[in-house]
């Protein structure tokens, strides 16, 4: 059984926000078009797997992986997974700023439905794993962009969520802690978890993935052998003068 | 988003083009994510007074305060002709503040955790719901004063004060439909928040919360009862003002009130809630 089945996914961003009422009643008449972020996207993710996503700014990854988790509805298509999910982990903040690191893991927890007698046996762990004892009762808002995205991948590892998506993270943790990423997405394959992975550095998704998918303009480009998508992807990014932006 | 084990015993979620949200599995979604609600309670009461000094006594202290000032104000210079002014004043004070202060903190935490919808998938409706709970918690710890200033008082015990939880309950359910469909609409339109603090402020004078409905001329009355929330404060305020349960009239108006705010709030909610993402 796949853990993750996309069929042809498209998805459509509204035109703009009309962020009052005011604005709304205004300017009903002449609103900008709709956007297409994504058209057509196949794909399938089998368990233990490291699946890499790479593509142009403004590609559509992000979108992608927020189909899947179930966060933006598609406009066409239908995504199917199996397994627990993980809060997407992505660049910026955390959950909540005042609560504290701790507090935090188990707030967190309880995203992935872990009672707190649960996450009591597992939060040692988890700190020990991130590396952050010093800091682990300090509010989060005074955590830096990597300790943040430290914090996330730990709990996401820790306790068996059995899909995890990362947006871009491994390249801000430093060199140690990406080292220990790379130990537990190995023992995720064995265990038959599945990580589906954003990356613009070519280096670890060619290192981490088994497989990979180029997306540019919404649209599937290549997908298969990780090494292969990366050669092809890279061969085109330096054939253009400056990497193309989607254009709104 | 259908759930269901497999036989490989994975959860399975599956999400489609032009997907409903449908009740049933937005309450077994709120069950699933049991701890979360927990954790979303716990930080709405503690949080709140994280730097403070006082703390969670401010609970306490809040409506005792207001009171206090309140009682000074017309018991003194204006002089209603009511008895014991004071709990006739908080009895309808305190089921206000919770309504007051519901609607407007679920519109907040809905747009607050703007960031975790983004990043999770989680009912929607969660942020309302805990936020009502944490107002009836809250409510509940400042009924406490008030039991004290009627003991002082020498208010005898009644059995009808026991018909309070009932009153709160319908009155929850009023509060929460209205704050579902409130906070739904402001995802899209910011300004919502703003205006319906205006409105709220100007609620609580054409209220009588402070006055009695006897001072304003019979005519007007009419006018005063078309105001709903005239009937939930009545509704919470008699079994322990009065000592008596409220009329079978300003029950079932009280009913049928709590009923519709539930059907339009989740209305409203089915509808929009699945546009959330872009305006998040
Ligand atoms: N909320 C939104 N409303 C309208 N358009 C959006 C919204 N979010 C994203 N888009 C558009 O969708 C497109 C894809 O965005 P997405 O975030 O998926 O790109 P990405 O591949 O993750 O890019 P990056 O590598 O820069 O992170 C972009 O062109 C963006 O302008
Ligand atoms: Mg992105």
């Amino acid at each position: 059984m796949s853990s993750i089945v996309c069929r042809d996914i498209s998805v459509t961003y509204p035109p703009q926000k009309a962020p009052s009422l005011k604005e709304w009643a205004l300017r009903r008449g002449n609103r900008a078009k709709p956007f297409q972020a994504l058209t057509d996207v196949n794909l399938t993710i089998e368990p233990g797997e490291a699946f890499g996503i790479v593509g142009g700014n403004g590609a559509g990854k992000s979108t992608l992986l927020r189909v899947i988790a179930g966060i933006i509805p598609p406009t066409r298509g239908e995504v199917i997974t199996r397994g627990v999910l993980a809060p997407i982990i992505e660049l910026g903040t955390g959950f909540d700023g005042e609560l504290s690191g701790r507090e935090n893991i188990f707030f967190n927890g309880s995203l992935l439905g872990r009672s707190r007698a649960f996450m009591r046996r597992c939060v040692e762990e988890i700190i020990d794993f991130s590396g952050l004892t010093e800091f682990i009762d300090a509010p989060l808002r005074t955590y830096s962009t990597g300790m943040v995205a430290r914090l996330a991948f730990a709990v996401a590892t820790t306790i068996d969520a059995e899909i995890v998506l990362l947006d871009e993270v491994l390249a801000v943790g430093d060199a140690s802690f990406y080292d220990r990423c790379e130990e537990r997405i190995r023992r995720f394959h064995q265990t038959g978890a599945t990580i589906v992975f954003v990356s613009h550095d070519l280096v670890s998704v060619r290192e981490l993935c088994t497989r990979a998918v180029w997306i540019d303009h919404g649209r599937v480009v290549t997908i298969g052998d990780a090494n292969e998508v990366a050669d092809a992807y890279e061969k085109r990014m330096h054939a253009l003068p400056a990497p193309a932006v989607a254009t709104v | 988003m259908s759930i269901a084990l497999e036989r490989d015993e994975r959860v399975v979620h599956r999400y489609f083009a032009g997907q409903k949200t449908r009740f049933l599995q937005e309450w077994r979604e709120i069950l699933q994510s049991g701890h979360l609600l927990y954790n979303l309670v716990h930080r709405d009461l503690t949080v709140r007074y994280k730097r403070s000094i006082l703390g969670a006594l401010w609970t306490l202290l809040h409506p005792l305060l207001l009171t206090g000032i309140l009682v000074i104000v017309f018991s003194h210079i204006f002089r209603f002709d009511i008895e014991h002014y004071e709990i006739y004043l908080l009895s309808g004070l305190l089921p206000w503040t919770f309504f007051a202060q519901t609607t407007v903190s679920s519109m907040a935490a809905t747009a607050w955790n703007g960031p975790l919808m983004k990043r999770v998938r989680v009912p929607k409706s969660i942020f309302t719901l805990s936020t009502t709970i944490s107002g009836l918690i809250n409510l509940a710890i400042s009924y406490l004063p008030l039991v004290g200033i009627m003991v002082i008082n020498g208010i005898k015990f009644k059995p009808a004060m026991l018909f309070l939880p009932v009153s709160v309950a319908i009155l929850a359910v009023f509060t929460f439909g209205l704050s579902l469909m409130l906070s739904t609409i402001s995802i899209y339109f910011v300004d919502v928040r703003e205006m319906f603090a205006v409105a709220l402020t100007a609620l609580m004078y054409l209220t009588p919360i402070i006055w009695p409905l006897k001072i304003v001329p019979p005519r007007f009355q009419q006018i005063i009862q078309a105001n709903p929330l005239y009937y939930f404060v009545e509704m919470v305020r008699i079994p322990l003002h009065a000592g008596i349960i409220p009329s079978a009239k300003l029950l079932t108006v009280a009913i049928v009130m709590a009923l519709a705010s539930f059907l339009f709030g989740w209305l409203t909610f089915r509808r929009m809630s699945r546009g959330f993402y872009p305006h998040l």
